[in-house]
């Protein structure tokens, strides 16, 4: 098989295919979870409380508001700044963008510059190397760590390590290029699958806890 | 650490060790399974497929700050050493293994919920630790002390075997005590259309009498048309809720509601108790499907903080100690009572000083969740895996603790004792019954 005809295989439908499953994962794992509530736990649906779910998920997303984000001042740094850069390099990086643009989507959105994103990669190498030191080094982390949260890390990794050496011309490119996208797609299938979905599972349970401590209890949950 | 160990393996329960004699694989395969794959599916799917194994909720935790963080007292370390391998191994599990499940689940988790603020996605832990006590009720694996008083709620209807004679002769002698400082002074039995029904804990006509007294005096004082039930209902309290028989916990709860719905009062004001608190305002009514209570329930709190507010009892005098305030779980994490307790508080105390963390951040005291009602064989448990408690009411200077809460005084007491701490723990009724203006009563 040509470089081309393997470029266009995981451009072409192998980029389908992790779209898909990642898609269609999350909304299953959404739709199953409701409908296991519904019928299996009612009283989930009975306290939801929209004003307190949104309260819940604000003061979480605010970085040294929630208690617990103020007693650990590095790690609340490191998964603020790990968890925006994971978002918005990928959706804003002026190359996919423009694979969107000139593409099946047609459209163009903000991109941002190339730069803030290249330091946006390094942060989101960086913090999966503190993360994995800290699941190695600390005692309470360390306990319930397995080899699977190790995979998880190196998995979330490897896009952006293979992203910043292609945009950096470091090895050959081509290879480079490919092995970004192939690990982009199989990091993007498998987040339905791991706990990794947390993704879409996170905000849920956030919400309907919102909605206890809000509505019912009448007392922060943060 | 290695104490620890030690002690741990000599802790013997008759409840657990019996239980797990009768026990087979199959069978605990069995109920695991029908247990993790029916009852509140959706919940426990979330919890664990949510959980990233971050550990952030460790420190939330009495019993791992108190072990010098030992990360299997770690909230997510007790799950994994009790549920996830249930899920895991699809209910494969040996008889050592629930033994060991069930002594973590029944004394070293207070389902104090502290763990679910610390979570950065809510993950309730506790909701877990609760489904494991219940697939140990299921086994019959459940220590001996708390089944006890499960089984006496089952027979009678309240948590310490009173027959109905002993409740009313309690109450009628009570009734009599106080004539003679305050000679109107009733405790109305059966009385249809009172403003408030009171119910109380099982323990109070055991051996806790001087409380029913108290809270009927400051009533009394503040002109409270309030009745009491001659027959069952009048226990709030609810240990079947700890040891996961939600079954009996409904049928606890159903009839403290309908004894006082029979009687037609406008409220129900339940004494200092959290746990109580917490099954009736929050598990007991959910079991029975009532998204809202049948009647309205107040805990005492807020209760005596109205009363207060109206003007209905009045301060005649105020204790000049150094005092800190012990919030109980299951009314701040519970019901978010903390500023109400405090103001009552404070209006008789002026000089109190916080512990920190405090508010719905407070430590618990490690009795609550069932763990004091698991009895003396796991009481060193509890004691132990609370020092930071001990440290935290140290630092304070404080020489008396305010804690409105049954289950907060018992495992206080025994960390104030243990520790050496020389403070005095009282609830918010003792300093209001002793310092408030009493114009009904004979003149001295």
């Amino acid at each position: 098989m040509s470089m081309h005809t393997l470029y266009n295989l995981v451009t072409g439908p192998l980029a389908w295919a992790a779209f898909a499953i990642f898609i269609g994962g999350m909304l299953a794992k959404f739709i199953y979870l409701t409908y296991l509530a519904k019928k299996k736990d009612p009283t989930v649906f009975a306290y939801l409380s929209t004003k307190h779910v949104i309260r819940s998920w604000f003061m979480w997303s605010v970085p040294f508001v929630a208690k617990n984000w103020r007693l650990r001042p590095l790690f609340t740094v490191v998964t603020f700044a790990f968890h925006i850069s994971l978002l918005a390099a990928p959706i804003f990086l002026m190359a996919h963008v423009m694979m969107w643009s000139e593409g099946v989507l047609g459209i163009s959105f903000w991109t941002l510059p190339d730069q803030v994103a290249d330091w946006m990669t390094v942060i989101v190498i960086v913090c999966c190397v503190y993360f994995a030191v800290r699941r190695m080094i600390v005692p309470e982390a360390k306990y319930v760590t397995d080899i699977k949260d190790f995979l998880m890390l190196i998995l979330v990794a490897l896009p952006f390590i293979t992203g910043f050496l292609a945009y950096h011309q470091i090895g050959d490119y081509k290879v480079m290029i490919i092995l970004h996208i192939v690990s982009g797609e199989v990091w993007l299938a498998m987040i339905p699958f791991t706990w990794l979905g947390h993704m879409i599972l996170g905000p849920m349970v956030r919400g309907y806890m919102g909605s206890e401590f809000g509505a019912v209890r009448h007392v922060k949950d943060w | 650490m290695t104490v620890d160990t030690q002690e741990k393996k000599i802790i013997e329960d008759p409840g657990i060790d019996q239980g797990a004699a009768k026990l087979t694989p199959e069978k605990i395969a069995q109920v695991i399974n029908t247990t993790l794959g029916t009852e509140n599916l959706a919940r426990l799917y979330a919890y664990t497929k949510t959980c990233v194994h971050c550990g952030l909720c460790s420190d939330a935790c009495h019993y791992f700050l108190s072990h010098d963080r030992d990360p299997k007292y770690s909230p997510v370390g007790k799950i994994k050493n009790t549920l996830w391998p249930m899920i895991k191994n699809k209910g494969k599990v040996s008889v050592e293994f629930m033994k060991e499940a069930a002594r973590i689940a029944h004394t070293e988790c207070n389902l104090c919920r502290r763990c679910v603020q610390y979570c950065p996605f809510g993950i309730d832990t506790a909701f877990m630790i609760s489904t494991v006590r219940r697939i140990v009720h299921k086994l019959a694996l459940t220590p001996q002390y708390i089944q006890d008083t499960a089984h006496s709620h089952a027979a009678t209807m309240n948590q310490m075997w009173v027959k109905e004679d002993e409740w009313i002769d309690a109450l009628m002698w009570q009734e009599d005590e106080a004539r003679d400082e305050f000679p109107d002074f009733r405790i109305p039995l059966d009385k249809e259309g009172s403003d408030v029904y009171y119910s109380v804990i099982g323990p109070e006509p055991k051996f806790r009498t001087q409380l029913i007294y108290q809270a009927a005096a400051i009533f009394h004082e503040a002109g409270v048309d309030f009745t009491m039930p001659s027959g069952t209902g009048w226990d709030n309290s609810d240990m079947c809720m700890f040891t996961g028989d939600f079954e009996m916990m409904g049928r606890l709860k159903r009839d403290h509601y309908e004894s006082a719905m029979k009687l037609k009062v406008n409220k129900i004001v339940m004494g200092e108790c959290g746990h109580a608190y917490r099954s009736v305002y929050d598990m007991g009514n959910r079991w029975l499907g009532w998204r809202e209570m049948p009647v309205p329930i107040i805990h005492s709190i807020q209760y005596f903080y109205e009363l207060l507010m109206a003007g209905k009892i009045k301060v005649a005098s105020t204790i000049d100690k150094l005092a800190t305030f012990h919030d109980p779980c299951n009314t701040v994490r519970g019901m978010g009572l903390h500023e109400m307790g405090r103001a009552v508080a404070k209006a008789f105390v002026p000089n109190m000083v916080e512990m920190y963390p405090n508010r719905e951040h407070n430590y618990c005291c490690a009795a609550g969740g069932g763990v004091i009602n698991c009895g003396p064989p796991h009481k060193m448990t509890r004691v132990h895996g609370n020092k930071i408690k001990a440290e935290q009411l140290k630092a304070t200077g404080a020489e008396l603790i305010v804690a409105p809460c049954h289950n907060c005084h018992g495992g206080l007491e025994d960390i104030v004792h243990h520790y050496k701490l020389d403070m005095e723990i009282k609830f918010l009724g003792d300093i209001i019954y002793e310092h408030m203006v009493k114009t009904k009563a004979v003149e001295e």
